[in-house]
């Protein structure tokens, strides 16, 4: 009975963690390649989410809206790069806090003007019931979607960064950006390249996850610091790094948020149990990120050689 | 660059301190002011951009002078709060207790996170500030006792008592000109800190703290040190907050306020005396006004913030002093 | 140039001062929002031209017309005239200050208690008990710093009368000392918390809906009746949350297997209903009003737990608001309330047909609540001859209640919270394609006060 319950909130960290990967891997790849602090990536997130709940009600299918926003949010995330973030790449870290916080605030707002302050987003109607893993298992369907599209686009990401030759320059770019450019890289297409994958990622990441937890204005904000929290783990810049440190991530919220609850209902009343359990769990993600950094300060897996 | 003419330069200063007594003036006579026009509810807000301004400051003194981006600062005005809250939910209403108890507590966690995070630079002393902040919101989440994620409601406000005169924070005059005099109390000693032998020195690292240490100052102390004062400035602040406001939650310490703070500061002027000020107060005025004008003042304000990145590069401080004299480097 | 560039954040400041009293600011999603208004430079002088509130087709107060800015100097001019000449309150309407969740995954619940009190309003021909009513309608953002601010604004800017409409009891506790410390009188549309009933009671706070636990303490009335031995319970991590399982757990007799509490707001039910599993209770009691429900009765069926355990639920998981986003899931399930859009009484029939007629839906509670705390505030007005100076006589009026429940009886306790029957419903066909609450017609909790009136010091 207890090896059920931990195998189910394993997958459920599983799942956390991989979609807490998405969000991460296009963040690693824009402040390892381009050294730029985007603090408006979990708005990305929320556009996608948003994009996808409109496509969906309009098109009827929950495929078409998902693709649809997904390319709709790439663009999107293109144009802001060519027409806006280039700017900032000259400039310091804190310029670009202000202004991708400005950004955070225009977008939370527009989306609000053009969408209303939120929409509902239902999983496809095939996925609504459980799936039965093991005898005793049941496990939401459309959560092994989520699995199973996070574990592709891990895949795939990997494929696209070590096999490809845009992938190589990407690596090149985020160990020694002076470097790539001295041999030749074109440098700001590669740019609008990268930042274009994240917002995709990041729409993946908003449209599967909408469903879940509720497609608002803001929902970016809370998701944004975990990511931060992942690439530091994993090391700036590495997307190997992104998806352990995402994983680990993952687990330890979703399982020290449940099984630390059954620990301590034995001698605290239950709504402090309840209080303290995910906020011990919550604590436990940076104190792990400490440790992290205190015995590999570059994160586990650094790109910079 | 051309010497200065002694003339244009007298004029310069009288001028400057024209506008000081001008605005020393304003501030001072701003209750009554508000009340002519009818506008009293207003001292509510003019007293929240005092304590924005002095968290604001504060955060100046690290980020700005200091050169330490310290993306936690909240957790140390978010502690003030939490520490006066508390004190005054017991039963404890005495202002001079509440002073003593916010510098000693805000200080104290000032000291263990800044000698933990000094350790090390860039990107992650951002991130590990960042981190503690983040436990300590936590933790007011999870304890039940003093609100957790409700938050905290006080009924009563802390009380200073000199010479048989009582001032109840709960008095709206009484709050608005304690917090201005603590504002003022933090802008002298930032105008005096700059020019100083200690601040030169700290200056000199902010700028390159290798050749720093080369030259042989202590460069860890130094800045822990500036990391504490300015914390415990941002705890009075944050004990400030909560006598106006009567309610605390751990949304004062969410990383969303440590981001505003800095807005505040950059939008104002980094390593400037009057950044946070200015930065606090066009800021707040800026959504207020804008809240009354539209339904969307968020996206406005941003879209403000971006055109002082982009436009303003030294702040606005910065556009206001501008000068002809043309810059070297 | 500094001073010029000072004094034009001064004059700024003074000339955008008050804005739009009866500026709606909690525009419903979906609705593009208003243009960009440029102020009048004279707040002041508009306080003499205000209109008593008309209403918008949408059933809202009118907007007030956006204005042009002149100099700076004429504004400062302008100000020291007009100060002289304030006028004091006037006392020929009735001003409401509405704060409410109007935005985020909550949202329909705020929404829905503002349209049941302006449909009230608009049906009495934009008046309260013969007095012309302005409600200034704003959005809290399910923020109690947020709520407090505008209590604040409402009360000392606007000077408003009655303050009314916060659905979720920890914004409600944040705002309300604004409130009391202001001498302004509160209606609690919704939130009830067990702490004002008892110990923490005031004068100046009347709850028209129910107390926070009599849903729940039928709902355990019930499981009784049931004959279900073991329940899991869930509920948010907030004082309404704690009274609710509270109340369960008072009346009912079998074993708790389970108790978690969530975090508010919380959306994803994945770990809960892991642990749920686990434990193989027979049945499932949840709180988890607004959004939260919504999402936790979608999971709960998306991981297959429906077959094997019932699930309860008290009339905030239950309503319109749940049932339209959930969908057939819903069919069959119980759950216990004061009201069903069924009740055959006067005022209700006419609530339900008008509300339909008004906003093309079927009401939920909550606007059945919103609509009552209208009819109420009307009948104190209309009783104390619209002297609302008078604050004992507006007190001792609204503690009468003399009005038409669309409940049916309702009669306020000796805490000013209410006493009256709970009811079980059930999850049935409208006959028109879709689905809604049916009651059955012998109350499960019969002239129902609650368990903390002693503990209150009025009589």
């Amino acid at each position: 009975m207890a090896g059920v319950l931990i195998l189910e909130q394993a997958l459920n960290g599983l799942q956390f963690g991989l979609m807490l990967f998405l969000l991460a891997a296009g963040l690693t790849l824009v402040f390892g390649v381009m050294d730029m602090i985007n603090l408006a990536h979990g708005s990305l997130y929320m556009v996608g989410a948003f994009l996808a709940a409109w496509l969906v009600a309009l098109t009827g299918s929950f495929v078409l809206g998902v693709i649809g926003a997904v390319a709709l949010t790439a663009l999107f995330g293109m144009a802001l790069e060519a027409g806006l973030l280039r700017t900032l790449y000259a400039r310091d870290h804190l310029s670009q806090v202000l202004a991708t916080f400005a950004l955070i605030l225009i977008l939370n707002d527009g989306v609000k003007m053009i969408f209303g302050n939120d929409l509902a987003l239902s999983a496809p109607a095939a996925l609504a019931g459980p799936v039965e893993l093991l005898p005793g298992l049941q496990y939401p369907a459309y959560r092994l979607l989520i699995l199973g599209v996070g574990l592709a686009l891990a895949l795939l990401l990997w494929l696209l960064v070590q096999k490809t030759r845009m992938g190589a320059l990407v690596r090149a770019g985020a160990s020694n950006r002076e470097m790539a450019t001295a041999m030749g890289t074109d440098i700001p297409r590669l740019f609008t390249i990268v930042f274009g994958i994240g917002a995709a990622l990041c729409a993946v990441a908003g449209a599967l996850l909408g469903p879940l937890l509720a497609v608002q204005v803001g929902m970016g904000e809370n998701i944004l610091i975990l990511a931060f929290v992942v690439i530091v783990i994993g090391g700036i810049g590495s997307i190997r790094g992104a998806l352990v440190g995402a994983i680990l991530v993952g687990c330890i919220d979703t399982l020290g948020r449940t099984l630390l609850q059954h620990v301590l209902r034995e001698f605290l009343p239950p709504q402090w149990a309840s209080a303290a359990g995910p906020a011990i769990a919550s604590i436990a993600v940076y104190v792990f990120m400490a440790i992290v950094l205190a015995i590999k300060p570059q994160g586990l897996f650094p790109a910079r050689g | 660059m051309a010497p200065a003419q002694p003339e244009s330069d007298r004029a310069a200063h009288a001028r400057q301190a024209a506008v000081l007594a001008a605005l020393i003036a304003i501030a001072l006579a701003l209750p009554w002011l508000l009340r002519a026009f009818g506008l009293d509810f207003y001292l509510s807000l003019a007293t929240r951009i005092v304590v924005y301004a002095i968290a604001a400051t504060s955060l100046n003194l690290v980020l700005g002078y200091g050169g330490m981006v310290s993306f936690g600062h909240a957790a140390f005005v978010g502690l003030g709060a939490y520490v006066s809250a508390i004190m005054i939910s017991e039963g404890v209403r005495s202002g001079a207790l509440h002073l003593v108890a916010t510098l000693a507590v805000t200080a104290l966690a000032a000291l263990v996170i800044g000698a933990i995070s000094l350790r090390t630079r860039g990107v992650y002393f951002i991130m590990i500030t960042l981190a503690f902040a983040q436990m300590l919101f936590y933790l007011a989440n999870s304890v039940k006792g003093y609100g957790g994620d409700e938050g905290l409601n006080i009924r009563a406000r802390a009380l200073f008592s000199f010479a048989g005169y009582v001032l109840d924070l709960k008095n709206p005059l009484a709050i608005y000109y304690v917090a201005l005099a603590v504002l003022a109390l933090a802008l002298v000693a930032l105008a005096r800190f700059a020019p100083s032998r200690f601040g030169r020195a700290v200056l000199a690292l902010r700028d390159d703290d290798v050749r720093a240490e080369a030259l042989g100052f202590p460069t860890y102390r130094y800045k822990l040190v500036v990391f504490v004062v300015a914390g415990a400035l941002g705890g009075v602040a944050g004990a400030l907050s909560v006598n106006l406001q009567g309610y605390v939650s751990p949304n004062v310490l969410h990383w969303t306020q440590s981001g505003t703070l800095m807005v505040m500061v950059i939008l104002g002027g980094v390593a400037t005396v009057w950044g946070g000020l200015i930065g606090a107060a066009v800021l707040l005025l800026l959504q207020e006004v804008l809240a009354s004008y539209t339904e969307h003042p968020e996206f406005w304000t941003g879209w403000v913030l971006l055109a002082v990145v982009l436009f303003a590069r030294q702040g606005l401080v910065g556009l206001l002093t501008a000068r002809r004299a043309p810059r070297l480097s | 140039m500094a001073i010029r560039r000072i004094a034009g954040f001064v004059a700024v400041f003074a000339t955008a001062a008050p804005s739009n009293s009866t500026n709606v600011t909690g525009v419903p999603a979906g609705s593009p929002g208003t243009p960009f208004c440029l102020p009048k430079a004279i707040p002041t002088i508009r306080r003499h031209r205000r209109r008593t509130a008309t209403l918008h087709p949408k059933g809202l107060p009118a907007m007030s017309t956006c204005l042009s800015r002149p100099a700076a100097a004429a504004a400062f001019v302008a100000f020291g005239l007009a100060w002289a000449a304030l006028p004091a309150h006037a006392a020929d309407k009735v001003k409401v200050g509405f704060v409410s969740t109007l935005s985020g995954p909550s949202s329909a619940l705020g929404v829905d208690i503002r349209d049941g009190f302006l449909l009230a309003v608009k049906l009495a021909g934009g008046k309260l008990g013969g007095l012309p009513a302005e409600v200034l309608v704003s959005d809290d953002q399910f923020k109690p710093d947020v709520a407090k601010q505008l209590f604040e604004k409402d009360i000392k800017r606007d000077k408003v009368d009655f303050m009314t409409g916060v659905v979720f009891s920890n914004i409600m506790l944040a705002a309300l000392p604004e409130a009391i410390d202001n001498k302004t009188i509160y209606i609690s549309p919704n939130a009830a918390p067990s702490s004002m009933a008892g110990k923490d009671c005031n004068p100046l706070f009347f709850a028209v809906s129910w107390p926070n636990d009599a849903y729940h303490e039928a709902a355990g009335q019930y499981a009784n009746t049931r004959d279900l031995k073991s329940v899991y319970l869930v509920a948010p991590n907030y004082q309404a949350g704690k009274d609710s399982l509270a109340g369960f757990k008072r009346t009912f007799k079998g074993q708790v297997v389970g108790e978690n509490y969530t975090k508010l707001g919380q959306l994803d039910y994945a770990a809960e209903l892991a642990e749920i599993r686990a434990a193989k209770p027979q049945a499932v009691y949840i709180f988890l009003p607004g959004g939260m429900g919504i999402n936790f009765i979608k999971q709960y069926v998306g991981a297959g737990l429906g077959k094997d355990t019932t699930l309860l639920l008290p009339g905030f998981s239950a309503d319109q608001d749940v049932i339209g986003p959930v969908g057939p899931a819903m069919a069959g399930l119980f759950n216990t309330a004061h009201w069903s859009p069924d009740f055959t009484n006067a005022a209700n029939v006419k609530f339900v047909s008008e509300f339909e007629k008004e906003y093309k839906r079927v009401p939920t509670l909550y606007a059945s609540q919103g609509y009552d705390a209208a009819l109420l505030i009307a009948a104190a007005v209309r009783d104390t001859k619209g002297k609302l100076e008078d604050q004992g006589a507006v007190l001792k009026a609204l503690k009468a209640a003399h009005f038409e429940s669309v409940r049916g009886p309702f009669k306020f306790n000796t805490n000013q919270y209410p006493i009256q029957n709970y009811y079980v419903r059930t999850i049935g066909s409208d006959g028109k394609g879709g689905l809604i609450n049916k009651s059955f017609n012998e109350p499960i909790l019969k002239n129902h006060g609650d368990a903390y009136v002693q503990g209150c010091a009025m009589k």
